[in-house]
């Protein structure tokens, strides 16, 4: 007798969601854009990170970088600000709510033009946030003129050549006390799987400076910032793995040479250095290794910098546990005997 | 020796009726000792007002502090000072000089004003040679030098030194040293007083009892209080004069009265500008705070784009805006009412605001726990136009009450509403009619409680739309929120006898006006009706209050009648009835210059 087999039941998560869940609105960049490479692996991290959407939050400025967060977990709230503010946004975020994820989509233009001193104060703030720059070196949305990440001697489309020194983001978020800094390529899908969830468990700020190739109007031979530049130029520091807090496997792996770092929830990154042994916890380390590739033309991706020892900033300024969202009368209004006393002062 | 050159005026006297001017340098703590002054004479129950004329600098420049106390409650600005008490070398030639004609003068006797000024009542008192003799430290002596005079005038005027050691004791809480370094100074100075100088001038100070159940309080103080009782969250800010102040009360009281287990309930964060500040704001607001800033007009200037997307996007946060002088720097420690169109229709785009306009402390106080409300219940940023003047000058006021009303957060949808509606709701759907939509805040753990917020045209299901019909559906229901604004906002505070001629004005010039109308009635038979606005957008009762007027003057503190142009602008079909009286010096306004505009404008009719 035939049967029919019963239907595999759908893949989840442990929360209970398909991979389809955390999906967004399509895309309406260009195609090929490198920014949609981004947003695939952010809803991966999302889904692997059994992220609940009701308690995650996207924050964007604005550019075709920022209008991403449409494109993915359409269950999650989000705010698309205004140019170079995201950071604001995200803290108020924060104040209001302590105990939401967040997730900041910003440009290079948005981030190292407009943005460059909101950029350095969340940076000084240690704000909760996974901070992804969505890098190509030109204002896309604007169509193609320089962002301020764009290299010294690239060049636009039309042949215009960009003179002036490139704001390096990785290094300056080291140089601001960032815990978690990370230069990735959209092209290596491998790395950035990892590194987003890295960044996703991270407690504390986790910048994310990812190399996206605009393919309309940066991706010409003279720009550094193309999809054949990265390909040949980028060089990987670190073979990076995360193990999530629940998986029993960790203990049993065998570690070998790599390095291993656990975070506030218990998982784990490691971190095998590639060619020489790098130390990504020792920031003058870091800052030596930015300005020699950089001098190099060539492009390291990997954790650059991590640091888990800095207060959150929440924790910072001491703000108590209940999110002041949900704060009731008793405890937001002061009793009349406190307004008396006050009174009295000024009597 | 003192002298006490004789005038006319030593016939009567004058009982509780004075203006005392006092000069002195920038960061000399002349603050402490103007302040005993005017507590002393608010404890005697003589009402008081204190206006700090201050220079933009921290140390050195002249500062001016005047005290006004009147009997009869009057305790407007005045022009002209009838003692002056010059403690700035820098400046004593100048002050003599402006003084008005028989006024009290009360200076360092070296500083050679004797024959200046015959017109005058002179004290010259040794001031220097006094404070060697009564502080011993050397360095203290710049600082506690400044107690004498509030020994020499205590003596001069007949203050109850009861009242002054109280006041003392007060303005120098819990810094038992410092008592002791200015409570002898002070005592010596009036003993000297007593023996050295001959009374010659009519003013004296007598108790009285017209300050029970009352308070002394900068109007940023009261701001503070009022959000802070009126349940504010967040508060974020950048400092700029004259709106600081009440961001640092504002922490002081939280840190006092809003800890719990050792935690805020609550969040100060200094911003790094004003674009950040705001920038926390609308994040805040959005995610479901009671959120807060106060700035003056060169931040509002800065946080004009977010205004403008907060208003679209419709999220709720409360901006005082403690108004000085001018653009840029300006007179940074002056006062105007200048920013009414920059507030009312702040950012780009179709804008509109809802304006609360406090006129005094008590008002501040709780239009500032109202505009929470406001805020939360209209889903748009709310203002509060505050100004110099009010924000950091001494105000006499009747104590605070205590806010019983539940805080009113609005249309919001809990995750149980949202089960109740089957997951089906639109944020920008207008389901009442009132053009207030119901909103979620992020966090709510509902499969369809999120949104997507932008800036961009949006449809009433949140839905990205560039469509001409969606935005202008959408611009039309905002509109339709702020006719609904229109009820809910304070109204005006009318006074309607019948009168053919209206007068309109708002906020700090309220002691000026009502001065200026007892005497516009009784001294030229001018008698006026009143209309003191106190919101924006204009309620029906300022509409009946033009309708019915002949013609309505509109005092203001800028140059142009920026509220008359928004009157225009709002309710054109009265435009032919408005005038402007105009004041623009930086100073507050006085009951004389409104007097004098008033009947010769009506004199021209
Ligand atoms: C205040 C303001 N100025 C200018 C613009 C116009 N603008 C929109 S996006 C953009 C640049 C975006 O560049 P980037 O952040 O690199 O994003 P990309 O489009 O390259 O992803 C600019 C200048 C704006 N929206 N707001
Ligand atoms: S213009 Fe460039 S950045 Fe924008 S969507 Fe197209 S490829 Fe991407
Ligand atoms: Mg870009």
């Amino acid at each position: 007798m035939a049967g029919t087999a019963a239907p595999k039941p759908p893949e989840t998560n442990r929360v209970g969601l398909q991979k389809k869940d955390y999906a967004g609105s399509k895309s309406t960049l260009c195609i090929g854009c490198g920014h949609d490479l981004i947003t695939a692996r952010i809803i991966d991290a999302c889904y692997d990170l059994d992220i609940k959407p009701e308690q995650f939050v996207k924050l964007s400025g604005i550019g075709c970088s920022s209008k991403t967060p449409a494109y993915f977990v359409s269950r999650s709230f989000s705010f698309n600000s205004v140019h170079g503010r995201m950071p604001s946004i995200a803290t108020g975020t924060a104040l209001a709510n302590r105990s939401l994820r967040m997730i900041g989509v910003s440009g290079d233009g948005d981030t190292a033009n407009i943005g460059i001193g909101q950029f350095a104060h969340v940076m000084r703030r240690n704000l909760d946030l996974v901070y992804v720059v969505e890098n190509n070196g030109v204002y896309g949305l604007t169509k193609g003129q320089f962002s301020a990440t764009a290299d010294k001697g690239s060049k636009l489309k039309h042949g215009a050549v960009n003179h002036m020194h490139a704001i390096d983001l990785c290094a300056l978020a080291v140089e601001l006390g960032c815990g978690f800094v990370a230069r990735l390529f959209a092209g290596n899908t491998k790395m950035m799987r990892q590194v987003m969830q890295a960044a996703m468990a991270y407690e504390g700020l986790a910048l994310l400076d990812i190399v996206s190739p605009c393919v309309t109007f940066n991706n010409h031979a003279g720009s550094t910032k193309s999809f054949p530049y990265a390909k040949d130029n980028e060089f990987a520091l670190q073979d990076i793995g995360f193990v999530p807090a629940y998986d029993p496997q960790y203990e049993e792996m065998d570690h070998g040479d790599e390095r291993e770092i656990t975070l506030g929830d218990g998982s784990h990154i490691t971190i095998k250095a590639l060619e020489k042994d790098y130390d990504p916890t020792n920031r003058i380390a870091a800052l030596n290794l930015l300005a020699e590739y950089h001098e190099s033309g060539k492009i390291p991706t990997g954790i650059i910098y991590i640091n888990e020892a800095e207060p959150r900033f929440v924790d910072q300024i001491n703000m108590c546990d209940t999110p002041l969202s949900r704060l009731k009368e008793d405890v937001a209004r002061p009793s009349k005997a406190a307004l008396d006393e006050v009174m009295d002062e000024l009597a | 020796m003192a002298t006490a050159q004789a005038s006319e005026a030593e016939t009567g006297t004058i009982v509780n009726d004075f203006v005392l001017h006092v000069a002195t340098a920038n960061g000399s703590g002349s603050q402490t000792s103007n302040m005993v002054l005017l507590r002393a004479l608010f404890g005697m129950g003589i009402p008081v007002s204190g206006k700090n004329l201050f220079p933009s600098n921290i140390q050195g420049l002249p500062t001016w502090f005047t005290i006004r106390a009147n009997g009869d409650g009057w305790i407007a600005r005045k022009q002209d000072a009838d003692v002056v008490v010059c403690m700035n070398s820098e400046t004593s030639d100048e002050d003599v000089a402006t003084a008005r004609e028989g006024a009290v003068l009360i200076y360092e006797d070296t500083l050679g004003l004797a024959d200046k000024r015959p017109d005058c009542i002179h004290y010259a008192v040794p001031f220097k040679k006094m404070i060697a003799e009564c502080c011993p430290d050397l360095r203290l002596r710049k600082l506690v030098i400044n107690m004498l005079y509030v020994g020499v005038c205590a003596q001069l005027f007949g203050f109850d030194m009861e009242e002054i050691k109280k006041a003392l004791g007060k303005q120098l809480a819990g810094k038992q040293k410092a008592i002791d370094i200015n409570l002898p100074a002070l005592e010596y100075a009036y003993k000297w007083a007593e023996e050295n100088l001959k009374k010659s001038d009519p003013y004296r100070v007598e108790r009285m009892a017209a300050n029970d159940g009352k308070i002394i309080i900068e109007g940023n103080a009261a701001a503070a209080l009022g959000l802070m009782f009126g349940g504010v969250t967040v508060v974020t800010w950048y400092p700029i004069t004259p709106s600081s102040s009440l961001c640092e009360y504002l922490e002081e009281y939280l840190n006092r009265f809003r800890m719990k287990d050792g935690k805020k309930t609550f969040a100060v964060v200094q911003a790094e500008d004003e674009i950040a500040a705001v920038g926390m704001l609308a994040g805040a607001g959005w995610a479901g705070a009671r959120a807060f800033t106060s700035t003056s007009g060169p931040g509002i200037s800065l946080m004009n784009e977010f205004i403008g997307l907060a208003y679209f996007a419709e999220i709720p946060f409360v901006i005082c805006n403690v108004a000085r002088t001018g653009p840029s720097t300006g007179l940074p420690t002056r006062t105007m009412q200048g920013d009414i169109i920059s507030l009312f229709y702040a950012s780009h785009g179709d804008t509109k605001h809802v304006v609360v306009i406090p006129s005094t402390p008590k008002e501040i106080f709780e239009m500032a726990g109202e505009a929470l409300n406001l805020a939360e219940e209209l889903q748009t940023p709310v203002f509060i136009l505050s100004d110099l003047d009010l924000g950091m000058n001494y105000w006499m006021s009747d104590r605070f009450e205590y806010p019983t009303e539940p805080f009113r957060r609005g249309k919001v949808l809990s995750s149980d509403d949202l089960e109740k509606l089957g997951g089906k709701w639109g944020r920008y759907a207008d389901v009442d009619g009132d053009g207030i939509p119901y909103r979620t805040i992020p966090g709510t753990d509902h499969p369809r409680a999120a949104y997507f917020t932008r800036g961009t045209g949006h449809t009433p299901q949140a839905t990205y739309s560039e469509k001409p019909t969606d935005w202008k559906n959408n611009m039309d229901r905002l509109s339709r929120k702020f006719e609904t604004a229109k009820t809910m906002v304070p109204k005006p505070e009318i006074k309607d006898d019948g009168h053919a001629v209206g007068l309109l004005y708002f906020g700090t010039t309220h002691e000026a006006i009502r001065e200026a109308c007892v005497k516009l009635d009784t001294k030229h038979n001018l008698k006026l009706d009143l209309c003191r606005l106190r919101a924006f957008p204009f309620t029906q009762e300022v509409e009946d209050f033009l309708h019915k007027h002949e013609r309505v003057y509109v005092v203001e503190l800028n140059r142009d009648g920026q509220m008359r142009m928004a009157l225009n602008a709002e309710l054109p079909r009265f435009s032919t009835k408005l005038h402007s009286i105009t004041h623009y010096d930086g100073m507050p306004l006085t009951a004389d210059e409104v007097v004098e505009a008033l009947v010769k404008r009506e004199r021209e009719i």
